[in-house]
């Protein structure tokens, strides 16, 4: 479709959304990115029948977890779409993207300093 | 297993406050069973302190390490070598684990960041429920298989008391009867007659109320 969306939206592909742990959301935010989420298949049409109902069930945990360390559960979103649907990951892109410019940058965010994150 | 809840981030951090190097260990029994305190969870947690404090521009070094049990010294000891590295130990063990911890390395302040709370077994994944109370004389064999002291809110020991009330009890409507249970697993096992059979007063000697307990195996001893 040759659709562009903003450029800052780096992805990570997993087979499935259900792949995603919570340790790999809080390790990104570790690194000092400034917000997260997970686009999965539509609900009833997951591919390996409930992995993006996994990945919701974690995205609220995580959530949870966000505001408690004090980022703002607003980093971190889950979104459903079709395979098929390019001008919907499009325009998720730039709604993520919108949101995250509202919020700001992510407070633990160090120029350049990644020696702290554990592997 | 031994079931526990993690203490909140906030009470973590709190104990943390004025500490820089921490080791933090988990445990691979009873508290990865029920998910709160094994490698996964070390993890989250570390994970977690290494955000509040980045978001407060302080730096925490958390140095995650999880022991197959922290309840017996050979594992305990697996730390030695770099334990002075740290200024303080946060361990996610049952209480067991902690003391053992602060028993063996006696000059580190060694701090539970979670709750210990029952002995119980999984309903499902995410869900563990209270069975065992650690009463030290069981009766089993006389109640189907169903425990009256750890399922009876008052740990009534020959039948419910006037709070029954469709097979739950007064005190959470969530909560079955014990002694409801009790009976209908009699019946099903044909030993309704157990139900006559008076379970005299309990000793509680063999209880935690006898004091803290000890076990020994003489054969055993080297």
């Amino acid at each position: 479709m040759r659709l562009s969306y903003p450029t800052n939206v780096k992805i990570v592909k997993v087979p499935c959304t259900g792949r995603v742990d919570i340790l790999l959301i809080l390790r990104a935010f570790e690194s000092g990115v400034d917000g997260v989420y997970l686009a999965g298949c539509l609900e009833g049409e997951c591919h390996f029948l409930r992995g993006n109902l996994r990945a919701k069930k974690r995205v609220q945990y995580v959530k949870g977890l966000l505001e408690e360390v004090g980022l703002g559960s607003g980093r971190l979103e889950m979104y459903n779409m079709s395979s098929a649907q390019g001008q919907r990951f499009a325009e998720v892109a730039r709604e993520m993207t919108e949101k995250i410019r509202v919020l700001g940058p992510s407070p633990v965010k160090r120029r350049g300093d990644r020696s702290k994150v554990k592997g | 297993m031994i079931v526990a809840n993690r203490k909140s981030l906030e009470e973590i951090l709190t104990m943390l406050k004025p500490y820089k190097k921490v080791l933090l260990l988990g445990c691979n029994e009873c508290v990865t069973v029920c998910a709160v305190g094994g490698e996964r969870e070390v993890g989250v947690l570390a994970s977690e302190l290494r955000l509040a404090r980045a978001k407060e521009g302080e730096e925490i070094e958390v140095r995650e390490q999880t022991l197959e049990r922290q309840c017996d010294h050979e594992y305990i000891d697996q730390v030695r070598p770099f334990v002075g590295d740290y200024e303080v130990i946060l361990s996610m063990a049952c209480g067991a684990g902690v003391q053992y911890v602060a028993e063996k390395y006696r000059s580190k302040v060694v701090l539970p960041a979670v709750n210990t709370t029952f002995l119980g077994v999984t309903l499902e994944q995410g869900v563990w429920l209270e069975r065992c109370q650690g009463c030290g004389e069981c009766v089993l064999h006389m109640t189907g298989g169903i425990c009256p002291v750890a399922r009876c809110a008052k740990s009534l020991l020959n039948g419910p008391c006037g709070g029954s009330s469709n097979g739950k009890c007064e005190v959470d409507k969530e909560l079955d009867c014990g002694w409801q249970l009790i009976i209908d697993r009699l019946k099903e096992l044909d030993q309704l007659d157990r139900y006559e059979e008076i379970i005299p007063v309990k000793d509680w000697t063999p209880a935690r109320d006898g004091g803290p307990r000890k076990r020994i195996r003489e054969d055993l001893r080297l």
